[in-house]
This record gives C-alpha cells, structure tokens and sequence, in this order.
C-alpha cells in the first residue's frame, strides 16, 4: 500500500482559524504582535503624555500611578516613549523586510527558473553579500549617507535581500521538476507565467514564515543602529536610543533601562513564535503528526 | 501451533475503523500473500504485527508470535523481537536505509544490538549475509553508502538487514513495487530462496495478484480492512469463488476492446505524425577532475522511430533505460543533443518556446503520480482549462467553463466537478482529470508516462478502458512510457522495447512479447508477473 503523498491543502478560512487555536505558539506570537501593533497605531492619536514634552522638575521619577513606566532624565512619560517608539521600530523592520522580499524573491526566482549562469552568478553574489557583517555594514552604510531612518531601513533591507533570494530560490528549485510544473510547461506557458502561477502559490507560505524571522531581525537591527545613534534622530524616541540613554544612569534609575529593553525582548519573542507557529501551521507534514 | 496467529483482529485510529475481525495464520516456511486494494488494511496488519502503529491506535483481539502474546508485549520485549525473530522489509529503498551510514554499519547495527557481538564479530556477520542477499564483499565492500548502489541492490541491503539474524518471520511490504520487473524478479527469487533456506515464514503485501500467485503458498485477500476470502492460492485464484477475488483477478488481467486496429494499419501510408530521427541525449557527467571536461552521459543513444495518427504504441524498458528522457523531448519539454523530432512535419526540436507555441497544441502529456501531476491549490477548472492558454484567441470564461466540462464529459466526470480541487478525488479519479487536461486542445498525440502504475489493478483497468475509448473516438496517437507489458499488450498495437538508451527490438505488440528477439525483450518478457503463467505453474506443481 503506499502512502498518500502529502501535499498542502487548500484550507477553508474555518478550519485555518481551528488551526490557529490549535497551535500554542501562533496563538501567543500571534497575541503579543497584534498588542504590539495596537500600541503602535494608538500612539497616532493618543499618547499618555505628549513626548516632545520636557518636564524638567519630573526627571527620573520612579513608578507612579502618572506614570507607570516612569520618567526620563528630561522627565518624558516612557510609556508614552515605548509607544511612539514602536512606531518607528515596525516601520523600519517592516519596510527593510518589504524591500528583502520585494528584491530577493523576483531574483530568487529568476535564478531557479533560468538556471545556467544566471543562477550561478546571482547566487554567488549573494554569497558576497552574505559575506559582509549584516549589522557592521548597516552602521556604515548609515555612518557614509548619514544616520535617520530612512537610511536605516535601506541599511537593514539590502541584507535582507539575499536571505528571501536563497529561501525563494531552494523553494522554487523542488517545485519546478514536480509534474504539474512540467504539464504547464507542455501547455506552452512560459517561465514567467509559471513562476507567478505554480510556483510563487507554493512557496508562499515559507516566505511568509521567513518573512516574520526576517522581522524580528530587523526590529533587533534597528534598536542596534539606533542605539549606536544611526537611526531615528531625537526627538523621534526609540529604543534603542532609549537604552543608550538609560546607560550611563543604570545604578540610579534601572527602570530606564528595563522597560525598552523589555519591549524589544517581547516584540522578538513575539514574532519569533509566530514564525515557528506559522511554521507548524503551514507545514503540511507537520500538520499531519498532530 | 502456527508461527504467527491472528484471531479477531480489530484496530480503531481515533473514531476509524480500520481492520475488523482479521484471522490469519502463518506456519514456518511458510508464504503467505496478503493481496488488497489500496486503503484494504494490508499495511495496517503489517503494522499491528510489529507493533508499529501510530499512537491513536487501539488494537483488540489476539495476535500470538511464537507463543508470545504481541498485543500486550511491553515495548522493551517488542524491541527484542523486531530486527530478530521478526525482520521486515519495506517498499521504498531510497527511505529505507539511512543515507548518512555505511551499509556495513547499518547491517551490522542490529546484530550488535540483539546479540551483544562485538563490532569485528557483528562485520563478519553483516559481511556473510549481505554476500547471501547477492552483494559479495569484493565488489561492494561495506564502507559503501546507499546513494552509491541502485535501486535493486539498496533492497538487497534492506532485506540483508531484515534477514541478518535468521529471523522466524519476514514481514515484505510491497518489496517490489519501486523496481522494474526484472529487477522484481530477482529480489522476488532471492525472498523464496532466504524462506526455503531457513525456513523463515514470510507475510508478502502486495496489490499484484501476479507476485502473489508466483510466490504465496497461501492467500488472504482484504478489503475495506476485512478479509473477504483466504486459502490455497491456485485454488483461490483458479475458482474464484468470492465474487471480490474474480473481480480482482479479471481487473488485473483486463484488455480493453479496441477497435481502431484496422483504422490504423489503413493510413500506413500517410507521412507519421511524429518522427524522430537519429535523436541522441546526453547529459554532463561527473567531473572527476578540476581541469579536465567530464565525459557526458548518453541517456538516449540514436533513437530513431516514427508514429503514425491514430496509432497506439508503447516504449518498454528497465528502469533508467532512457525512456522518460526519450518522451521528455518528444514532449518539447527537453531538448535532444543530436538529431531531430518532427510533429506533423515541423521540427519541433530545433524551435524556441514561442514557435512551438502552435504546435504544443497537438501533443500532451499524462504523468504516471496523480497526486503530484496537479496544483494542489488550483481548481480543477483551471487544471484542466491550463492548456487552453494554447490556443490562439484567448477563450471567454464562459466558453472555458464549456471545453472544461466537455472535457471532463469525454472521461467520465461530471461537469460540476470543475469547483473541486484535486484532493477532493480518488487517485483514479485525479488520473482521468489528468487525462481530461491532456485531451482539452484536441491534440493528435499524448505522450503517456507510466500512467497507470500508480493505480490500483480495478482502477488501472477502467483507466485503460478510458485511454482505448478515447482513441477509438478521438483518433488520438499515444505514445504508452511503461514497463509493465500487461499494460503495453492492452492498450497498443505496437511496441519498442528499449534498452541503455537504444531501442533493440520493435513490431507488433503481440508478436513481440509472445516471441521476443533481443536479449532485453526477452529478460523484461521474462520477468513481467503473470497471472496466468504462474497459475499454471502451480497447478501443475501439484498434478
């Protein structure tokens, strides 16, 4: 008797939704970023205070029913800071991975479809790129065009390009032997057609999984350039300014320190179980075991 | 008592039923052929016996071993027994054997485990055995990995495996099936052979009535996890009694009624439909040094043939003849090295993707896998409607839906099958979708690959049926890829029998299966499992 090979089905939204009920680890990942992206659209029109706003003579102020985050060293609200900050942290993580995707999959696709040189030659060039430290070329990239956020997605987004090109290209490549590929080839569609409609379908989902790894990544890349300074410009919080500030005040007001860092740490884990959530999820051999 | 006893057998996986009162026995030395429909249960008893089911299984009922009750064995004594006194071999030999491990180290794995020996010991042991299973040391020595042998020799490494502590009982799982009937033959004798020499019983699963006539002593056939009848295998298969073993048996020996054979000897004049000329297809081969170019592999070597409208022929051969590659560049889908393919008069081979465009149309393809031959997340409208991107003014959705349904009219589905997706359908009914998108554009030839081997035997036959009727009413040429000549001697009038990238014979289909020429034709007629053949046999075995 042989198996049922398995193949990823198509699901109703129903049964996804049981799914994803099913799934711990989605459930959470999934929870933890959508709160974190409440915060961040809330932060548009309502801020506990208003963060451009220095109080002087509340500086440093511990926990209080005012402020229950606390107070900065030019007495900001660091609620209301982590809230704006996460605005520019999505923004940035966000658009760095659109512009992985954006380049890396096209490029990952044409290497699996044309083969030959082209594939040799682009994925050799990734390999260059992979080469350079992600974070240190970021901080140059920033250092030579100048720090901001703009620079700071592109610095981020460039190295995320060949992570989709390879993840697209090894996908696509166990894709385009499959028999339904070759049907469609011997019904005259051509490469570019068969990408978009046999191929990209099929490996969407594993794009979609590295895509929130990539996420977390960049969140974690732009709290490191901002931290170093090259990324948003007072007096746009974010935190890994924030954490640069709380440095040199550690001993005296810890909560500085805490509260940022624990909202990078929570944003990662966050993403980082919806990834392995989406993973299983996806997976259809996975799904089967359970 | 009997080696291996199994008394109402009934197993549930969560709220399936999946076997229901199953009784079988198996004495030493004993073959006893467990013969199904795929889904029937034969794995499933396979399964209980070494007591390998999945975890929401709940099994009820008394399977003894060797006086040891199976069922309530705790895992710690199931593990003594598996790889001992019960070796079990299984269908697929790629997954089989760990990929990363010497087969000498995985022979030899279970000897040390269940005996103790020492590793020089256990080596000696494996050394012995993999030399009975046809593997001599000094031409395959142990530190050889799998991907290093073919098919044939990796479930000769299994079965060492399984064999290497002389168990009492063999468990084989469809042992064949992945290989070519001549490579079935041989593991297939080799089997007899380790029963008689050790008196080992042996459980044969298999789906071929033909294997199981050769080699079973004793037959139990199931189905929809029941056994509907069991006994004396020629006395089983000769009388029929059961009304589920005579459709079994006439499905597996079924011939489509034709009726084009005279139709297509007439137009032996016209110019072919497709000839190919001289064709020659080599591939790079593995560089053995830095600077020097690799010599390429020649996997089809001058093949020259040509095929008429409306004919029906088939390409048999061994696996790895060259045969798929041979149809991948009629199919415009590869292109040949040398020589040159014509279809309808235009050469195809020597034409870009956009020339070929037009002439794409009049040949298609059917795979052999109805599971992977399909966009799981397509429809199958726009499955079966994908070859109409051929045609030269773009069909409205309207008329799409049309051609669809007559499409899938043309080979028995229903129109409003149109809004399922593929899984939704049996591999049987996935192969006629299959065939319902090779034959949407009206093409003059579809080229066929293995098609119906992945089918069970009452379905190939209505799939066979499906192909005659559809040459008989289309006109359709097909080019038949198999190696299995049951399926040639059916559906075609001629055959070519190829052999390491050459076709060595070709004629008549029954002329040259009843009276084979070239080596190759007659090992491969000699190999094919015969229902018939192996009936004979055995009634005359016991006058």
């Amino acid at each position: 008797m042989s198996m049922q090979p398995l193949s990823a089905e198509p699901t109703g939204w129903r049964a996804l939704v049981r799914m994803a009920f099913a799934n711990r680890s989605f459930l959470v990942g999934f929870i933890i970023t959508a709160l974190i992206a409440a915060m961040a659209l809330v932060s548009f029109v309502w801020t506990p205070y208003d963060v451009t706003h220095l109080v002087v003579a509340d500086r440093m102020k511990g926990l209080s029913a005012e402020h229950p985050f606390g107070t900065d060293h030019f007495g900001r609200d660091i609620l209301s800071m982590i809230m704006v900050g996460s605005r520019n942290s999505i923004a940035v993580a966000l658009v760095a991975v659109g512009i992985g995707m954006g380049i890396g999959v096209p490029l990952g696709c044409w290497a699996a479809a044309r083969g030959g040189w082209i594939d040799e030659a682009l994925m050799r060039f990734n390999d260059v790129v992979f080469a350079f430290p992600a974070l240190l070329s970021a901080v140059m990239i920033t250092a030579i065009f100048g720090p901001g956020a703009i620079n700071a997605i592109i610095a981020i987004g460039i190295f995320n390009v060949p992570v989709f090109a390879r993840v697209a290209r090894a996908g696509a490549l166990s894709l385009w032997p499959r028999e339904y590929v070759l049907a469609a080839r011997a019904s005259g569609k051509g490469k570019a057609l068969i990408t978009i409609e046999h191929i990209l379908p099929n490996i969407a989902s594993i794009l979609l999984v590295q895509g929130t790894i990539q996420f977390a990544l960049g969140i974690l890349a732009e709290a490191g350039l901002s931290y170093l300074g090259l990324g948003a410009q007072p007096p746009m919080p974010s935190w890994g300014r924030m954490l640069f500030d709380a440095q040199t005040r550690m001993m005296v007001a810890p909560h500085l320190a805490i509260f940022p860092g624990l909202a990078i740490v929570i944003t990662v884990l966050g993403l980082n179980l919806l990834g392995d959530g989406l993973r299983d999820m996806l997976d259809p051999k996975l799904r089967r075991q359970r | 008592m009997s080696l291996l006893e199994i008394e109402n057998l009934r197993l549930d996986i969560g709220d399936t039923s999946i076997l229901k009162d199953i009784d079988l026995t198996i004495e030493q030395g004993e073959v006893m052929g467990l013969v199904g429909e795929s889904g029937s249960g034969k794995s499933m008893t396979a399964l209980t016996v070494m007591q390998l089911l999945p975890e929401a299984a709940r099994a009820q009922g008394r399977v003894t071993f060797d006086g040891i009750d199976i069922l309530s064995a705790p895992e710690a004594a199931m593990n003594k027994l598996r790889g001992d006194d019960i070796g079990m071999v299984f269908q697929e030999p790629m997954t089989a054997l760990n990929p990363v491990k010497t087969i000498g180290e995985q022979v030899a794995e279970g000897i040390r485990w269940h005996t103790g020996a020492n590793r020089a010991d256990a080596e000696q042991t494996a050394r012995q055995i993999l030399d009975r299973v046809g593997l001599p040391e000094a031409k395959f020595p142990l530190a050889r990995y799998p991907h290093e042998l073919s098919g044939g020799q990796r479930q000769r490494v299994v079965i060492a495996i399984a064999c290497a502590l002389k168990p009492k009982l063999l468990i084989a799982d469809e042992p064949t099936t992945a290989l070519d009937v001549v490579l079935q033959q041989q593991i297939l004798e080799l089997l007899r052979d380790l029963v008689d020499e050790r008196k080992m019983g042996l459980l044969l699963i298999s789906h071929d009535l033909a294997v199981v006539a050769d080699m079973a002593d004793r037959i139990t056939i199931m189905r929809h996890g029941e056994v509907m009848e069991d006994g004396e295998t020629a006395r089983t298969l000769s009388e029929q009694v059961h009304p589920y073993t005579r459709q079994l048996a006439q499905a597996s020996m079924h011939v489509p009624a034709r009726k084009r054979h005279a139709t297509a000897a007439a137009t032996a004049d016209a110019p072919p439909l497709l000839s190919v000329e001289n064709v020659i297809r080599d591939y790079p081969g593995r560089r053995t040094s830095l600077l020097r170019k690799p010599a390429p592999f020649r996997a089809v070597d001058g093949v020259s043939f040509s095929l008429r409208a409306g004919q029906s022929v088939a390409l048999v051969g061994r696996s790895g003849c060259g045969k798929s590659t041979l149809a991948r560049m009629v199919l415009a889908l590869d292109r040949p090295t040398g020589g040159a393919i014509r279809l309808d008069g235009a050469e195809v081979s020597a034409l870009g993707e956009d020339a070929l465009k037009p002439h794409r149309r009049k040949m298609q393809v059917v795979f052999q896998d109805p599971y992977g031959s399909f966009n799981p997340r397509h429809k199958v409208e726009r499955l079966v409607g994908e070859p109409l991107h051929l045609l030269e003014r773009k069909p409205s959705a309207a008329e799409r839906r049309e051609m669809v349904a007559d499409a899938l009219h043309e080979v028995g589905l229903q129109p409003r099958d149109m809004d399922k997706y593929p899984h939704e359908f049996s591999g049987g009914q996935r192969q006629r979708i299959s065939i319902a998108r090779a034959i949407i554009t009206r093409p003059r030839l579809v080229v066929a690959d293995e098609p119906v081997s992945a089918l069970d035997v009452s379905i190939r036959a209505q799939v066979l049926d499906l192909f005659a009727d559809l040459n008989d009413r289309l006109g359709v040429a097909y080019l038949f890829i198999t190696h299995d000549l049951t399926v040639a001697r059916a559906i075609t009038d001629e055959v070519m029998v190829m052999h390491e990238g050459r076709i060595v014979e070709e004629g008549r289909t029954g002329e040259v299966l009843d009276n084979p020429q070239s080596d190759a034709a007659k090992a491969l007629v000699a190999a094919a499992p015969d229902l018939h053949r192996a009936l004979r046999r055995r009634l005359a075995e016991q006058g």
